[in-house]
C-alpha cells in the first residue's frame, strides 16, 4: 500500500512501535538469540550468586557466647539411654515412650500435652487447591491403636508476653526409635532443660516430639492443623475421649496448648553420615511446597553459627550426578578462563570462579531448582510455610552415630549448642522475619541468586514467545490478504508489517482449537481423582487407564466440540491455517508459563526451558517433507526429537535415567510420581496437565498438519 | 475552786475528744509486704502502701502525706476511681493460682492497663480522660498519651466493674515496663525508697523475676455531697514473683524440697526498719489452703500434733520453719469443710539498722501441692492462617472442681455459673460479630440459651475500636466452653501502621470476669486497732478476674522501602510522558525531511553507510540513497567520536584510577 505514496508523505511510526515492528519482523533471529542467551543466563547463574549476608540487624548471631553447658549434656545423655533403652514390649501401653518424654519434661519444669491424631490421607481436592489448608477431617474407620502421639512441651518465657513462640520439631518413630532420633530428642531435651532456666528469653518455646510412626510431614501437620484451625464440636473427638488411656489418670495433657504466633520453627534431625567425611555434616533443608522458602536470613543464620561456631559442614542439596559431567567442567573452565582474563585487566572485577567451585555451584542450583519445581516440601520443616512460619530442617550427620555409646556427649554439645544460637538469634527478633529475600536459589550454604538475577534467563526464555506468536499472525494475515487480493504481489518482508490487515477473524478457528486442547488439559487434570477411588490399583494399570482415558476423551471432544482438527473449507487458505494455530498454542504457551512464574518460578523456568524450543520449533513434517533440504530435514529430525523428548512421561524418565540410571526405573513410576504430585498440592502438576500437556499436543497437531 | 476544776477537767476533755476527731481525720500511711510460697518453686512477694486523706471539706487542702501531685490529678479531673498497672510478665493462672484475692486483683494484662470513672457529666468524660492519660504519661514516664487518641480506649457498660458509670478503659499491651515507671511510683510513697518495705526493692532483683506488677488504685469520693465521705485512698501494690537462688542445679522439680528463701536472698537487701511515717508497718507470710492442708496431713501422719500444734508454734512445723517468730498468727475461719490459710504476721517495730529485718523461711521436708485455681481456666487464641481472614476463639475449660457452684443457683434449682467476658478489639481487626458461636462440651449451641446479656459496639475504622461484653450463663457442669469469634484483617494506610509493623499487631486480653463468685479472706473479725489495711483490703469481697493472653495477629504489612521505589517509577513515568508529548509538541515532520533534504551533501563511509542502513531497519524504512543519508553519517561521526572520547576515559579512570 506504501508503495504509490510518496516517501514524505507517508506517516512515520513511532520509535517504539517501530522497535516493536523491526523485533517482529527479526522474530527467527531474534528468538535464536534470546534462546541462547537465556540457556546461557541460566549456566551463568553460579557465577552471578552472591554471598549471603544476614540482612537483619537484631538477630546478632554468635553475639552471646553458648550457655549449654556439660551439665545439661550429661542429663540429655542420660535421657537419651533411657530412649534408647526404652522397651515397648515391655510396657503394653502404646504411649510409652511420650510418657517418657513428657515426665522429663514437667521434671523440667514445663508444660506438656499430648496430641493425638489420625494419620489424614493427603486427598487431592481440585475445587480447593489453592485454599488455606482446611480442617482436618477424621477418618471414620480407623482403628484405635493407628492413631500417633505427638507429644508437646512448652516453656512459657518468664518476662515475655508470650504472644510469640519458637518452635523445635524432633520427629521419631515411637515405635522403633532409631539411635539417630533419640539424639535428636536428647539435643532438643538438652535445649529445652537450658532454657527454662535462662532470663533472656523473650519468646515462648515450643518443643514437639513428634510421632513419626506415619510419617514425619503427617505428625507436623496434625498438630499444625490443629493449632491453627482446630475443629470443634468435631465428631472425631469421641474416639479419642472414648478410648481409655493411660492419661485418664493426668487430666492435663489432654489439653492442647498453645503459646502465640510462631516465629520460626526448627526441625532437628541426626542421621549416620558417611564414613569419608571427616567433620560432622549439617544438611539443610528448606523447601515448602509450591517452591515456596523460608526467609533467607533463617539459613544465614544457622550457616553462620554452624561454620563459625560449631565448627560442623554444611550443605545443602546438590544432584551429584552433574558433578562429574565434562561438559560443566569445561563450562566452568571458560568462566574461570574468563574470570582471569577480567581480573588482569582490573584487579577489582573479580567475578572469576574456580571449577570446582562452578561445578558445585551447578550441581546445588540445579537440585534447588528441581526441588522448587517439584513443589514437594523436603522434610516436616515444608508444612510450617503453609502457615507463614519460616522452618528449616537441620539433619546432623555425623559418622559417630554408629559408635556414639562412646562420645555421644561431643554430638549433644555441638548440636545443642548450635540450636541455641539459633534460638536465641530468632528470640532477638522484634519483628517477624522479612528483611532477607524469599525468592531466592542456593548455589552453596553461603550463595544465593536472588529473585532479580534468576528472573533475567526466564524472561530472556519468554521474551521470543510473543514476537514469534505476533510475527506468525502478521504472515498468516499477510499471505490472507495477499490471496484475497493478487495484485499485489511482492514486497519485502520487513517493510509491509504495518500494513497488517486486522479484519480478519480467521484466528478464531484456531483459538478455537487450541481451547478445546486446553479444556482437555483440565480433563486430564482431574481423572487421576476419579482413578484413585478405584481401590488397590498398580502404578501400572493406573498409568495406562489414565492415558487411555485422556486420549479416548480428546476424541470425544473433537467429535462433540466440532470439526477443529479437520482441514478448513477454504482450501487456498489451508497453507496459512497452520500458522495461525502455532501462533495461538504459542501466545497461550506464554500466557501460562507467565502466570506459573508467579505461582512457582522454579517450575515456570524449567518448564519453559521444555516448552520454548518445543513450541517454537513446531512446523509441519510434511512441508519439511516438501522442501527436501538438508536444512529442512535437519528441522523436521530436531521437531521429531523434542516433541518426543517433551511428553511428560518420556522427560520423566529420562531425567530419571540422568539421575540414577534407567536400569531400575519401572514404568509406573511415573505414575507414583503424579501421584505424589498431586498428593502434595504442587502447582506442578496443574501445570503439567494444563499448560505443557496441551501445548505438547497441539506441537504435535502442528507436526502431522497435512499440507 | 470546784468550779475551776470541773472546768479544767472540761477542757480536758473536751481536748482528748478533740485530739481523738483529730486523730481519725488525719492522713493515714502504711505499709505492708506479703510472702507466700508458690508451687512451682517460686515465691511471690506482694508490696503493698496506703496513703488515706480525709476529703478537702474537713482537712482543708493542706497535707503532709498524701501525694500532692494526685491529689491534683483528683481535683483537676474529678476522678472518681481509678486504676493504673504496669505489667511485664504474665501471670500463671494454673501453678500461681486464679481464685484468691491477690491474685484476682493484681493479676493484669502485660503492659500498661488504665481505667477511670469521673465524677463529671457524661459529655466531659472523654475529655477529662484525655487530660488524665496526658497527665499520668508526664507523672510515670510512659506512653499512656497513646490512650488519648479514641481508637484506644473504650467504655464498658458493665461487664468490667458492674457498679461504676463513666467509665474509660485502655490498654497498652506492648508497653515496656522498666525502673523508669518504678521511681516515679515510688516517689508517691513518703519514705520513697530510702526506709521502711520499699528499700527491699532492689531493681536487678525486682525486675529478673516471672511476673512484676506494679499498681496504682485510687479511690476518691470527695465530690460525693451526699454522704459522709472518706476523703481519698490511695492504694500501690508491687506484685513480683520471684525465683529464690538455690545452690547447685537442683533441676527435678517436685521431687525435690522447695528452695528455702530469705528477705536478703530474694531481694539482695534487708529492711532496716519501718518507714517512720507509717501507721503500720507489717510482713506477713502467707500459706495457702492447699499448703495448709497437705502439711496437716503430712504431719498427722508423722506424728500426732493436730491443728492446733501447727497454728500456735507454726513457725517451727515439721515441714518448715522460720528464722523469727510472729508476733501473731492469723487463721482464716471459712466453713469447716474448706481448707483456709494460715497467715503469720511480723512487725518491723523493733528492727533497727543494727539489727535489720530478715526473715527467713526453711523448707525440711519436700512439700507439693497446688493453688487454688478459677472455676474456669480460660485461654484465647487465634485460628487460621494468612493475611485475610481469621478467628479469634476463648476457650473456658472446667478445672473439674464443684465447690465453686454453691453461690449461684438458678430459680429452678439447677446449679448454674455466670462469666461475663470483656473483649476491646482494635479497628483494624474488623470483627463479625454476628458469626459469634458457643460450643459447651464440644456441641454447638445456640446464643439465645447460654448467653444473659450482651452489649456489642462495632468498631468504626479510625474512629473507635469494637467491643464485646457478654454475660454468659453456664451450667455448673460443663467442661469446656468455647467462643469464636471471625474476623477480616484490615488494610491499613502506610502512615498508620507503627513502628516495627511487622511484628504483628496486638488484640489485648480479654477479661473474664466471675461475678457471682466472690473470693475473700475471712478472717476471724477481731476488733484490734492495729488491723492492717492489707488485710482489711484482702477481706474485702471482689469477683475472680481472670485477664487472657496478648493476642499477635500479622497484618499485610507494605515493604517500607516501597515509597522510595514508587517514587522513582513515578519519575520515570513522568519522565517519559513529559518526554514524549514535548518532543511531538515541538516536533514539525514536514520542515525537518526539507531539512534533511536540503542538507544531502558529500560522500560517505563504509562506517557511515553501516550505521545508516542500521537506522534504517530500525526506522523500518528502505534504505535511502546513499546522499540523502550522508548527513546522518556526519552527525553520527561525532557522535561516535564522543562515545569513544567518553569510553576511553572511563575506561582510563578504571584501570589507572
Amino acid at each position: 500500500m506504501a508503495e504509490a505514496e510518496d516517501e514524505s508523505a507517508k506517516p512515520k511510526p513511532r520509535p517504539i512501535i517501530r522497535l516493536g515492528l523491526f523485533l517482529i519482523s527479526h522474530s527467527f533471529v531474534v528468538s535464536v538469540v534470546c534462546c541462547a542467551a537465556g540457556v546461557f543466563a541460566l549456566l551463568l547463574l553460579p557465577v552471578l550468586a552472591k554471598n549471603t549476608y544476614i540482612s537483619e540487624n537484631a538477630l546478632m548471631p554468635g553475639s552471646a557466647s553458648p550457655m549449654l553447658s556439660n551439665d545439661d549434656v550429661s542429663r540429655a545423655r542420660a535421657f537419651v539411654n533411657k530412649v534408647v533403652s526404652f522397651d515397648t514390649k515391655s510396657d503394653s501401653s502404646s504411649i510409652g515412650l511420650q510418657e517418657l518424654v513428657a515426665q522429663h519434661i514437667t521434671d523440667l519444669g514445663g508444660e506438656v500435652n499430648f496430641h493425638r491424631f489420625l494419620p489424614q490421607v493427603n486427598k487431592f481436592n481440585p475445587l480447593h487447591f489453592f485454599s488455606s489448608p482446611d480442617q482436618g477431617i477424621v477418618q471414620e474407620n480407623y482403628s484405635c491403636s493407628s492413631y500417633g502421639i505427638n507429644t508437646v512441651g512448652f516453656i512459657r518465657a518468664p518476662n515475655g508476653d508470650g504472644k510469640e513462640a519458637i518452635v523445635l520439631v524432633t520427629p521419631y518413630n515411637s515405635v522403633k526409635t532409631s539411635t539417630g532420633e533419640a539424639l535428636s530428642l536428647g539435643i532438643a531435651y538438652s535445649i529445652f532443660s537450658l532454657l527454662t532456666r535462662v532470663t533472656w528469653l523473650a519468646k515462648d518455646i515450643i518443643w514437639l516430639a513428634a510421632d513419626s510412626q506415619h510419617g514425619e510431614y503427617a505428625a507436623v501437620a496434625a498438630w499444625l492443623r490443629e493449632y491453627h484451625t482446630p475443629s470443634f464440636g468435631g465428631s472425631g473427638r469421641g474416639v479419642f475421649e472414648s478410648n481409655a488411656s493411660p492419661t485418664t489418670g493426668e487430666k492435663r495433657h489432654n489439653d492442647f496448648l498453645r503459646a502465640g504466633t510462631m516465629a520460626a520453627a526448627l526441625v532437628i534431625k541426626v542421621t549416620d553420615g558417611s564414613e569419608k567425611a571427616e567433620r560432622d555434616v549439617l544438611n539443610l533443608y528448606a523447601e515448602a511446597s509450591n517452591g515456596q522458602m523460608p526467609n533467607l536470613d533463617l539459613i544465614n543464620v544457622v550457616n553462620y553459627l554452624a561454620v563459625n561456631g560449631q565448627g560442623l559442614r554444611v550443605k545443602v542439596e546438590k544432584l551429584g550426578s552433574l558433578l562429574d559431567s565434562w561438559w560443566l567442567r569445561s563450562l566452568g573452565e571458560l568462566f574461570q578462563k574468563l574470570g582471569k582474563v577480567a581480573r588482569s585487566l582490573n584487579p577489582q572485577w573479580n567475578f572469576g570462579i574456580s571449577v570446582a567451585e562452578y561445578i558445585e555451584g551447578t550441581a546445588t542450583l540445579a537440585s534447588s531448582l528441581y526441588n522448587q519445581a517439584l513443589g514437594v516440601p523436603t522434610g516436616p520443616h515444608g508444612v510450617f510455610r503453609d502457615y507463614q512460619v519460616d522452618a528449616i530442617t537441620m539433619e546432623i550427620s555425623s559418622k559417630r552415630l554408629a559408635n556414639y555409646k562412646n562420645r555421644p556427649s561431643e554430638l549433644l554439645l555441638q548440636g545443642g549448642r548450635l540450636v541455641e544460637g539459633v534460638i536465641r538469634s530468632v528470640n532477638n527478633l522484634l519483628e517477624k522475619f522479612h528483611q532477607s529475600f524469599f525468592l531466592y536459589l542456593l548455589t552453596s550454604p553461603n550463595r544465593f541468586v536472588s529473585v532479580g538475577v534468576y528472573m533475567i534467563p526466564f524472561a530472556l526464555l519468554v521474551a521470543p514467545l510473543p514476537m514469534v506468536a505476533a510475527s506468525l499472525f502478521a504472515d498468516a494475515s499477510r499471505r490472507n490478504s495477499g490471496m484475497e487480493n493478487k495484485e499485489v504481489t511482492t514486497f519485502p518482508a520487513s517493510s509491509d508489517i504495518p500494513a497488517i490487515t486486522f479484519g480478519s477473524w480467521r484466528w478464531l478457528h484456531a483459538a478455537k482449537t487450541v481451547f478445546i486442547v486446553h479444556f482437555w488439559g483440565a480433563v486430564v487434570t482431574l481423572l487421576p481423582h476419579f482413578l484413585s477411588l478405584v481401590p488397590d490399583s498398580a502404578p501400572l494399570t493406573n498409568l495406562i487407564t489414565w492415558i487411555v482415558l485422556s486420549a479416548s476423551s480428546l476424541l470425544i471432544l473433537q467429535v462433540i466440540l466440532g470439526s477443529s482438527f479437520t482441514l478448513p473449507s477454504m482450501t487456498h487458505t489451508r497453507g496459512m491455517e497452520w500458522t495461525l494455530l502455532k501462533s495461538v498454542t504459542i501466545a497461550f504457551a506464554c500466557t501460562g508459563l507467565c502466570i506459573m512464574s508467579v505461582i512457582n518460578f522454579a517450575t515456570a523456568e524449567m518448564g519453559a526451558l521444555m516448552l520454548v524450543p518445543m513450541c517454537l520449533m513446531s512446523r509441519p513434517l510434511r512441508l519439511d517433507a516438501k522442501a527436501k533440504t538438508l536444512k529442512s530435514f535437519l528441522r523436521a529430525g530436531c521437531n521429531v526429537v523434542l516433541t518426543f523428548m517433551f511428553f511428560p512421561p518420556v522427560t520423566y524418565y529420562l531425567w530419571k535415567g540422568a539421575l540414577v540410571g534407567l536400569d531400575n526405573a519401572r514404568i509406573g513410576d511415573f505414575w507414583n510420581w503424579v501421584e505424589s504430585l498431586w498428593t502434595w498440592n504442587s502447582a506442578t502438576y496443574i501445570y503439567v496437565c494444563m499448560v505443557h500437556l496441551p501445548c505438547w499436543v497441539l506441537c504435535v497437531h502442528t507436526l502431522v498438519y497435512p499440507c | 475552786m470546784v468550779r475551776l476544776r470541773s472546768i479544767l477537767l472540761f477542757i480536758l476533755l473536751f481536748k482528748s475528744f478533740g485530739s481523738i476527731i483529730i486523730a481519725e481525720q488525719s492522713e493515714e500511711f502504711s505499709e505492708a509486704l506479703l510472702l507466700r510460697p508458690l508451687p512451682d518453686r517460686k515465691v511471690l512477694a506482694h508490696f503493698h502502701f496506703e496513703s488515706k486523706i480525709p476529703p478537702t471539706r474537713t482537712h482543708g487542702p493542706h497535707h503532709s502525706l498524701f501525694p500532692k501531685s494526685i491529689y491534683q490529678l483528683v481535683h483537676k479531673f474529678r476522678v472518681r476511681e481509678m486504676e493504673l498497672s504496669f505489667t511485664q510478665g504474665r501471670w500463671n493462672y494454673g501453678r500461681w493460682g486464679g481464685y484468691d484475692p491477690i491474685s484476682s486483683r493484681n493479676a493484669k494484662p502485660p503492659g500498661v492497663e488504665l481505667w477511670a470513672s469521673f465524677d463529671v457529666p457524661q459529655h466531659q468524660v472523654d475529655a477529662s480522660w484525655r487530660n488524665l492519660t496526658h497527665a499520668l504519661s508526664g507523672l510515670f514516664c510512659a506512653s499512656i498519651n497513646f490512650l488519648e487518641s479514641s481508637t484506644a480506649y473504650s467504655a464498658p457498660q458493665w461487664s468490667f466493674k458492674s457498679f461504676t458509670t463513666n467509665v474509660r478503659y485502655g490498654t497498652l499491651p506492648r508497653e515496656a515496663v522498666c525502673t523508669e515507671n518504678l521511681t516515679p511510683w515510688l516517689k508517691l510513697l513518703p519514705c520513697r525508697d530510702k526506709a521502711g518495705l520499699s528499700a527491699l526493692m532492689d531493681r536487678p532483683s525486682i525486675y529478673r523475676g516471672f511476673y512484676h506488677s506494679q499498681r496504682l488504685h485510687l479511690v476518691s469520693n470527695e465530690f460525693d455531697l451526699a454522704e459522709a465521705s472518706s476523703g481519698m485512698v490511695l492504694e500501690q501494690t508491687l506484685t513480683v514473683v520471684l525465683q529464690p537462688v538455690t545452690l547447685g542445679s537442683g533441676m527435678t522439680f517436685g521431687s525435690i524440697r522447695q528452695p528455702s528463701w530469705s528477705l536478703s536472698s530474694l531481694f539482695g537487701r534487708k529492711v532496716s526498719g519501718r518507714c517512720v511515717l507509717s501507721n503500720t508497718s507489717n510482713v506477713y507470710v502467707q500459706l495457702e489452703p492447699n499448703l495448709v492442708s497437705e502439711l496437716k496431713s503430712t504431719s498427722a501422719m508423722q506424728q500426732e500434733s493436730d491443728v492446733k500444734n501447727l497454728v500456735s508454734q507454726a513457725w517451727s512445723d515439721m515441714s518448715f520453719e522460720m528464722s523469727d517468730s510472729p508476733v501473731r498468727v492469723i487463721k482464716e475461719v471459712y466453713g469447716f469443710h474448706k481448707e483456709s490459710s494460715l497467715l503469720y504476721e511480723y512487725s518491723l517495730a523493733n528492727s533497727s539498722d543494727s539489727r535489720p529485718f530478715d526473715l527467713e523461711f526453711r523448707w525440711k521436708r519436700p512439700v507439693t501441692w497446688s493453688s487454688q485455681l478459677a472455676p474456669l481456666q480460660a485461654s484465647r487464641f487465634l485460628m487460621g492462617s494468612g493475611n485475610e481472614r481469621g478467628a479469634i476463639a476463648i476457650s473456658l475449660k472446667s478445672v473439674g472442681r464443684s465447690e465453686y457452684t454453691d453461690s449461684s443457683d438458678d430459680e429452678d434449682g439447677r446449679c448454674s455459673l455466670r462469666v461475663d467476658v470483656f473483649q476491646v478489639v482494635p479497628w483494624y481487626v474488623k470483627v463479625y460479630y454476628h458469626t459469634l458461636k458457643v460450643y459447651l462440651d464440644e456441641r454447638l449451641h445456640s446464643l439465645a440459651d447460654v448467653i444473659e446479656r450482651t452489649n456489642v459496639s462495632p468498631s468504626e475504622d479510625k474512629v473507635s475500636p469494637g467491643l464485646m461484653e457478654l454475660a454468659l450463663r453456664l451450667p455448673c457442669d460443663v467442661n469446656s466452653v468455647i467462643l469464636t469469634l471471625e474476623f477480616d484483617k484490615g488494610f491499613l494506610h502506610i502512615d498508620e501502621y507503627p513502628p516495627d509493623a511487622n511484628q504483628g499487631f496486638d488484640i489485648p486480653s480479654a477479661l473474664i470476669r466471675f461475678p457471682e463468685i466472690k473470693t475473700k479472706l475471712h478472717l476471724f473479725e477481731d476488733k484490734s486497732s492495729c488491723k492492717s489495711p492489707l488485710l482489711s483490703k484482702l477481706q474485702e469481697e471482689s469477683p475472680i478476674l481472670w485477664y487472657t493472653e496478648v493476642l499477635l495477629v500479622p497484618l499485610t504489612t507494605p515493604d517500607f522501602s516501597m515509597p522510595y521505589n514508587v517514587i522513582t517509577i513515578t519519575c520515570t513515568v513522568f519522565a517519559l510522558y513529559f518526554g514524549s508529548l514535548l518532543n511531538a509538541l515541538r516536533r514539525r515532520v514536514e520542515e525537518e525531511e526539507r531539512l534533511l533534504k536540503n542538507k544531502a551533501t558529500k560522500d560517505s563511509s563504509p562506517i557511515g553507510v553501516l550505521l545508516s542502513k542500521l537506522s534504517a531497519k530500525l526506522r523500518g524504512k528502505p534504505l535511502e540513497p546513499p546522499k540523502s543519508s550522508a548527513s546522518s553519517s556526519k552527525v553520527s561521526y561525532k557522535l561516535i567520536l564522543r562515545v569513544i572520547l567518553v569510553a576511553g576515559i572511563a575506561v582510563a579512570w578504571q584501570y589507572f584510577g
